[in-house]
């Protein structure tokens, strides 16, 4: 499989994952109690294991196949690629991931929230592309799929314990809804070299996440303001500051093995 | 397949798939379903494993111990490959790997069928029996598990959750 931005495509769906999961690893040992610890980071978990598979997947496109990129060519001593390449020898510019995901974390509703509007997205994502013409991505949604519907769940049971709790929690999920819901537009963006097209998505998103909203006594915002460009390597800032943090290690010892 | 090939893949099966789960120790790799194919030929052995969550930790502890187990059986020379297709299913586990778990305190998975994954919360107390359960985390100290605690005996225990 050599699609025209292929690459890039595995690189979007790569970095909302490895981005997620390292945000979601910043709140080991912060949650309100230490099973929340252990599902944050159980979660934070299995989002590396979609990255490293991913763009692993990303690191075998052809070079031949490889396209222009906003952010500029790869550098040199990053050949030959491979998944520690593509995770930590990369600039800001270079990466795909929605701006949704690097937001930096607010409090505890922040992070269910956001975890619940990716999670949304990212269940009929994996589920239509384990259906997709290409073997190697349809192995790899296949097996996401399963481990997202948990994400859901679990996002989904939280989302509705604050929304529907005390007038301070629900007024913290209500600012979190309010605050992500503008960077959700970008995840059904066009995205070349996919075998789907993200806007087919957002009927089965919308019907989850408002489902849940109106269980959790939650207004869903309205829309205008849609932020973009993370998918064409034009990020907030918050990414580099969490990118300096994640690559330093492999940058400072190359080829670092535990 | 020779005579000679087919005893000694059966004797490479037998070694890697003895392998126990590092995470789960009272149940084996072969026990769990994870384990996929062992060839055996003029290069070594080459085991085929799949994960079970794509993120689990115990996949390089895994791939040592077959390649490890593989050397004292005779096979010094042996691969570990990883597939994904088709994605494990707790379905795949043997009834052998249900009873270990519930011997050791783990409440087995309950059989899921094809389609979406159903999120059913019950789990019957692998101590008392009770069907009386609640979830205290769906995610637990691994991966693959989430917490219960049975209401009947008070005791927390873990879930191993379907897939």
């Amino acid at each position: 499989m050599s699609r025209p931005g292929l690459f890039d495509y595995l690189l979007a769906l790569g970095d909302d994952a490895l981005v997620t999961a390292q945000r979601l690893g910043e709140w080991y040992a912060s949650s309100p109690a230490m099973e929340e610890d252990i599902a944050l980071a159980n979660i934070a978990l299995d989002q590396l294991g979609a990255a490293r598979l991913l763009l692993s997947y990303a690191a075998e496109v052809p070079d031949t196949a490889l396209p222009a990129r906003t952010g500029g060519p790869l550098p040199v001593a990053a050949r030959p690629l491979d998944e520690d390449a593509l995770a930590y020898r990369r600039d800001d510019r270079q990466f795909r991931n929605a701006l949704l995901t690097e937001l930096p974390h607010g409090d505890f509703a922040h992070v269910v929230t956001r975890l619940l509007l990716l999670a949304a997205y990212q269940v009929p994502l994996y589920d239509r592309l384990a259906a997709a013409d290409d073997p190697r991505l349809a192995a790899i949604a296949a097996k996401t799929r399963k481990e997202v519907a948990y994400h859901l769940d679990h996002a989904a049971t939280w989302v509705r314990r604050l929304g529907d709790g005390t007038a301070e929690s629900h007024g913290r999920a209500q600012a979190a809804v309010d605050a992500l819901w503008p960077y959700t537009h970008e995840l059904f963006a066009p995205l070349a070299g996919g075998p789907i097209d993200p806007a087919t998505l957002r009927a089965d998103w919308e019907r989850t996440v408002t489902a849940v909203l109106a269980e959790a006594t939650l207004a869903r915002p309205a829309d205008g303001w849609a932020p973009g460009g993370g998918r064409d390597g034009l990020h907030t800032e918050h990414l580099s500051y969490l990118l300096a943090e994640m690559q330093s290690l492999h940058r400072a010892h190359p080829g670092a093995r535990w | 397949m020779t005579a000679a090939t087919a005893a000694a893949t059966q004797r490479a099966w037998a070694a890697a798939g003895a392998v126990a789960d590092p995470e789960l120790r009272v149940v084996t790799i072969a026990d769990l379903g994870i384990l996929r194919h062992v060839a055996v030929d003029a290069d070594g052995v080459t085991v085929t494993i799949t994960p079970t969550y794509t993120g689990c930790p115990a996949m390089d502890a895994i791939r040592a111990d077959i390649r490890r187990a593989l050397a004292a059986a005779g096979y010094p020379r042996a691969r570990v490959e990883t597939v994904l297709d088709p994605a494990w299913s707790t379905d795949d586990m043997t009834a052998a790997a249900r009873d270990k778990l519930a011997a050791a305190g783990v409440a087995p998975p309950a059989a899921r069928g094809a389609g979406p994954v159903p999120l059913t919360l019950a789990a019957r107390c692998p101590r008392c029996g009770s069907p009386d359960t609640e979830v205290l985390s769906r995610f637990g100290s691994t991966a693959c598990k989430a917490l219960h605690r049975c209401r009947a005996c008070a005791e927390p225990f873990d879930h191993f959750k379907p897939l």
